[in-house]
């Protein structure tokens, strides 16, 4: 009874040191595909697209009402010790510093990480890896380094939406609805928003975009290599569902260390 | 004559199954090598292992006297290069057309100009009976219009040789016939030497030159198809009675 857990305890360490080296090797050869020659442009755009711009609704939806729900929360807090004019720097610094990022990562996640990782777990179990692999393409160059690229240039780009739109939907409520002092609101933004806030955003969103693509790419390329996730359609739906779990697992620890890191 | 392709005591193992058992066998040039044995026996393992999509545990596999076990990333696509593969699903990229399917190899491995790209990928659906499907999206083709396309692929750049992963497994008996006459009006243009994978033994054994028995890890082979049916080996008997019976369709139904 006791060997037998210390042995399943050893094969579960051993397999997840090895996905873990799989996924650093995955990562070095996305990587490596960047920088390949002829670069797939063409693709970068149509990836950006995919990932941004089709992605913006959302973001703009979700930015607008959680910037919204933030007024009314925020004004509802503040209120209680006369502090209702500094809404405006509490809205902008909870957004720019924290929730643009991680709301934005987890809404990519959802709708773009998703499908890339079932659209490479479909090629991988049709052979369209091998395929590739068999003409001399490297898959890397040609399918995995534009969709990392894409995600790690739109992810700033949607968070930076997400943040704008989160402000305007606390001056929203908070302004137009509550009657908070306009003057206020955007002088607390003005005075209180350091460089260093934004600076910090960026860096989450570039952290979470690494995130988001090498994970759910990943998981969709080794769809064959990940136990117990069975095969064919059930497999691709079950590693899809884990890289949507792991990602944002991943982006909530990420986000804690390194605001710590920062603060 | 000159093998294309030569195991060397070549093993592979999946966890306890022994799946190729010091494994010595050549594939001539030229040649048409047909691959037959009963289901997990490793025929397609064989394919993999030539095209260094898997590794041996032991052993050599030398394709023009390189061993793609031992290449760089670099130097097996090299190797790759004189490669055409017909997968077992035709492997075609389902988001590209078949227009885009066949040019793939042109636009990512040549550098030719727009005008010449045109004209050879046309050129190749033509002479594979795929005039006016160009535009259409794998999804919508037929199993033997995805045979088709993937042969067209495979052989667009006119590769020294081409593997066929059970290239009629799903298809019926007259689109089988339809596939196994465009191989063999293939073959005879190109001259490549070509190794198949596949069930439909008696069939296939009319494109053979030499024939591959696989069976519980070692490799038999047969100068002429014919030998097959005269062999002792109890196990190749066994073989024949379940597979083959005394069924031969004749050459003349792939002119």
């Amino acid at each position: 009874m006791i060997v037998r857990a210390i042995e399943q305890l050893g094969a579960g360490t051993l397999y997840h040191v090895r996905d873990l080296g799989r996924m650093a090797g995955f990562l070095g050869y996305t990587l490596a595909g960047c920088f390949k020659r002829p670069f797939r442009l063409g693709e970068l755009v149509r990836q950006l697209r995919q990932i941004g711009v089709n992605s913006t609704p959302l973001i703009l939806f979700i930015g607008l009402f959680t910037g919204m729900v933030l007024g009314l929360q925020g004004y509802y807090t503040l209120s209680k010790v006369g502090m209702e004019g500094t809404l405006g720097m509490l809205v902008s610094l909870s957004l720019i510093r924290e929730l643009g990022p991680v709301l934005t990562a987890l809404m990519v996640t959802g709708r773009a990480g998703s499908a890339m990782c079932a659209e490479l777990g479909i090629m991988r179990n049709s052979e369209q890896f091998d395929a590739l692999e068999c003409m001399a393409i490297d898959p890397f160059r040609y399918l995995i380094s534009p969709k990392f690229l894409a995600t790690i240039i739109a992810l700033p780009i949607l968070t930076t939406m997400f943040d704008l739109i989160g402000i305007f939907g606390g001056y929203l409520s908070g302004v137009v609805l509550l009657g908070v002092n306009p003057g206020a609101y955007m002088n607390g933004i003005e005075v209180k928003v350091l460089n260093e806030d934004i600076s910090l955003g960026i860096y989450k969103s570039l952290a979470f975009g690494l995130l988001v693509v090498w994970i759910c790419t990943g998981r969709g390329y080794f769809v064959q290599q990940i136990k117990n996730a069975g095969f064919g359609a059930e497999g691709v739906s079950r590693v899809t569902t884990q890289a949507v779990v792991y990602t944002s697992i991943a982006v909530l620890l990420w986000n804690y260390l390194i605001t710590a890191v920062f603060i | 004559m000159k093998p294309a392709i030569r195991f060397v005591d070549v093993v592979k193992k999946f966890g306890d199954q022994v799946v190729l058992d010091h494994v010595n066998v050549e594939f001539l040039a030229g040649k048409t090598t047909v691959i037959a044995g009963g289901s997990g026996q490793g025929k397609s393992v064989s394919l993999k292992l030539i095209l260094g999509l898997m590794a041996p545990d032991s052993g050599q596999i030398l394709v023009d006297g390189c061993d793609v076990g031992k290449l760089s990333r670099k130097e097996l696509d090299q190797v790759r290069a004189k490669f055409g593969v017909l997968f077992q699903g035709s492997a075609l990229l389902d988001s590209m057309t078949v227009w885009e399917n066949v040019a793939l190899p042109l636009r990512e491995r040549t550098k030719i100009k727009d005008e010449e790209l045109i004209s050879r990928v046309e050129g190749a659906l033509a002479q594979f009976d795929l005039t006016g499907h160009g535009d259409k999206f794998p999804a919508q083709l037929s199993g033997g219009m995805k045979k088709r396309v993937g042969l067209a692929r495979a052989t667009m750049l006119k590769p020294d040789i081409v593997l066929f992963d059970e290239p009629t497994t799903g298809l019926d008996p007259q689109i089988t016939m339809d596939i196994y006459r465009l191989f063999f009006r293939t073959q005879k243009e190109f001259g490549f030497t070509s190794i198949i994978v596949s069930h439909d033994i008696p069939k296939v054994f009319n494109l053979a030159d030499q024939v591959v028995i696989l069976n519980d890890g070692t490799m038999t082979v047969f100068e002429h198809p014919e030998d097959i049916q005269h062999s002792e080996d109890p196990n190749i008997m066994e073989f024949v009675e379940q597979t083959m019976g005394d069924v031969y369709s004749s050459s003349e139904e792939l002119e």
